[in-house]
């Protein structure tokens, strides 16, 4: 009797002890994560001045979207960027992964500079890279007029094309050192016999490419897609340093016109209606993301 | 590949070729490889060598390659830049980093430890309800964040962006740490448990040491993170003096104090990127298996 009741109330105070080693967590979780995403929802329905009077509008916000010309651009504007930013970062992280993939002699260093940039901030490398691409005293001007490729200084930034293309350069320079390294995953998880064999039937590289790597680092290819995509997706650094969402509010993404909307503008509860539409965009994503990893039993 | 190979001397001359064939592959992988690493550091280099040009030659049109003069002059600049000087954001960049780590280090191995070891009720509910603010990023949920961290006064104060750093790093925190718990065997709780001592004296005392590696991972992590951000930290700071360094450098580059100074913002940039580079260096073997933790098993 004795023993029971002491067992009962150790198994208790363990049951205990264990909720209060979770409990600062969950309360942070629940404070900065549970309410603000309840809060968001509840925002969308209302207008909502950072100061001042606020309204239940109920559904207005989301018909404004419809409406809002800009929004629509930003939204366009998004998934061209994704659209263009993913193959180069993708097939770029591919060669370099298979350039890094064996343990010859200094390969680590190589890993380390292709990963390097990882570690910068975007603001930052965005700071360094429109300097770089500036017309008057960027490097890239400068190059191409020593070596006589170009007539004249190009402003990079000042037309749309051009933009989107040398944001693109600078934002695969920053991240593909992270695509490289989850494809080295996949790849070193592909025994070597299996390459072997192949090359006894006389398989050559595009053959073993397409029989054998691809196929089975299908799963580290979709992480590695679906992560930049969704990167992509959220993207505000890199407009927001290197073109101000210019030129002629061509560069402007769907988090910044949320930003400029919400602390420019203070249409909080406009910008939680935009967030919502984000939020199930990449509710989808994470969704396709756990669809695609899932175990195959 | 087809002909027989019967006279010895030929097999061993096509021996001889295959070899050739293979070392030739490994220079041309060793050429790729070394024309991108030097395409890779350009950038980091271009940006070294010109915030040592005086500021009149980092001005210069067309630009010089390399620096006529050696000077600090840039970097000096930077410590009055915009009355207030760089060493208040470094500092405030700092202090938000080392919080964040302290919090997420904290709660993190609290919270792993208790995931992992123990039972109560609503356990699978809660850790879901965890993980799952990585699906949600935190850009969706920064309307709300700041309306409330005005409310509570905490905006414009470095405490406040940290606690927001926090929790975005707690999902990936307590997955990483408590598998780290879960890696060490039971037993070697099992008899301190059995000698009575408490569960707060067994994570200190005995686990602490064993899950080590895991706390460098989430550290790293949260420094790296919380010294990067750019986004939270432009809306949350509206007073100058609590700009964190990313945000300082976006001042420059505005030209808020006068004509961009190209010069300084390159020793800006300089000096906001060696931190993250030196514990990437120093601690790269911790960054990768939280990378691989992270991003591959989950």
């Amino acid at each position: 009797m004795q023993l029971t009741q002491f067992n009962l109330s150790w198994t208790q105070r363990r049951k205990l002890t264990g909720l209060l080693f979770v409990t600062p967590t969950v309360v942070f979780v629940t404070v900065f994560f549970i309410i603000p995403l309840i809060m968001t929802i509840y925002m969308s329905f209302h207008d909502w001045p950072l100061f001042g009077e606020r309204a239940f509008t109920g559904l207005e916000n989301y018909q404004e979207l419809g409406k809002d010309r800009q929004y629509l651009k930003s939204l366009d504007f998004t998934f061209r960027y994704t659209a263009l930013v993913t193959p180069p970062i993708f097939i770029l992280g591919f060669i370099l992964a298979s350039l890094v993939r064996h343990n010859i002699r200094y390969i680590g260093i190589f890993r380390t500079i292709f990963f390097l940039p990882v570690v910068i901030g975007l603001g930052v490398s965005s700071l360094l890279w429109v300097w770089m691409l500036d017309d008057r005293i960027g490097v890239f001007n400068k190059i191409l007029l020593d070596l006589n490729l170009a007539p004249k200084a190009q402003l990079f930034l000042g037309r749309p094309n051009t933009a989107m293309n040398v944001i693109i350069l600078s934002v695969v320079w920053k991240t593909v050192g992270f695509t490289m390294i989850l494809l080295l995953a996949g790849l070193q998880a592909i025994p070597d016999e299996l390459y072997e064999s192949a090359e006894v039937d006389g398989a050559g590289y595009f053959r073993k490419l397409l029989y054998i790597t691809l196929p089975l680092m299908r799963r580290f290819i979709a992480l590695a897609l679906i992560l930049s995509v969704i990167g992509s997706v959220l993207s505000f650094d890199q407009f927001y340093i290197m073109t101000r969402g210019g030129p002629r509010n061509s560069t402007i993404s769907i988090v910044f016109w949320i930003f400029n909307n919400s602390f420019t503008y203070f249409k909080m509860g406009y910008g939680a209606a935009m967030s919502i539409v984000l939020l199930g965009i990449l509710v989808a994503l994470t969704g396709l993301q756990l669809y695609v990893l899932r175990e195959k039993e | 590949m087809n002909a027989p190979a019967f006279d010895a001397s030929a097999d061993r001359s096509q021996q001889e070729i295959r070899r050739m064939r293979q070392r030739a592959l490994l220079w041309l992988r060793y050429l790729a490889l070394v024309i991108l690493a030097l395409l890779f550091l350009f950038p980091i280099a271009w940006s070294f060598i010109n915030s040592i040009k005086t500021p009149a030659e980092a001005l210069a049109v067309p630009p010089t390659y390399l620096p006529s003069e050696i000077s600090l002059a840039n970097y000096e600049e930077l410590t009055t830049y915009g009355k207030i000087g760089i060493a208040q954001h470094v500092y405030n960049s700092t202090v938000v980093a080392l919080i964040t780590v302290a919090g997420s280090v904290i709660l993190s191995t609290l919270g792993g430890y208790g995931f992992a070891r123990f039972d109560f009720p609503a356990k699978d509910v809660l850790f879901i309800m965890v993980l799952s603010t990585l699906m949600i990023p935190f850009q969706s949920i920064l309307i709300p964040l700041f309306v409330m961290i005005v409310q509570v006064d905490l905006h414009d104060t470095l405490f406040g962006l940290a606690l927001v750093y926090i929790t975005f790093q707690l999902p990936f925190g307590i997955f990483l740490m408590r598998n780290s718990f879960l890696a060490v065997p039971h037993e070697i709780e099992e008899s301190a448990l059995l000698d009575g001592c408490s569960s707060l004296s067994i994570l200190y005392r005995l686990m602490l040491r064993l899950v080590l590696p895991g706390i460098v991972t989430v550290a790293i992590y949260a420094f790296i993170n919380s010294w990067n951000e750019f986004l939270a930290a432009l809306i949350f700071m509206s007073d100058q003096d609590k700009f964190t360094l990313p945000v300082f450098l976006t001042t420059i580059r505005y030209g808020i104090w006068g004509d961009v100074n190209w010069g300084a913002l390159q020793a800006g940039v300089i000096v906001s990127i060696i931190p993250s580079l030196a514990i990437f260096l120093a601690l790269q073997r911790y960054y990768m298996d939280g990378l691989m933790g992270g991003a591959v098993k989950n």
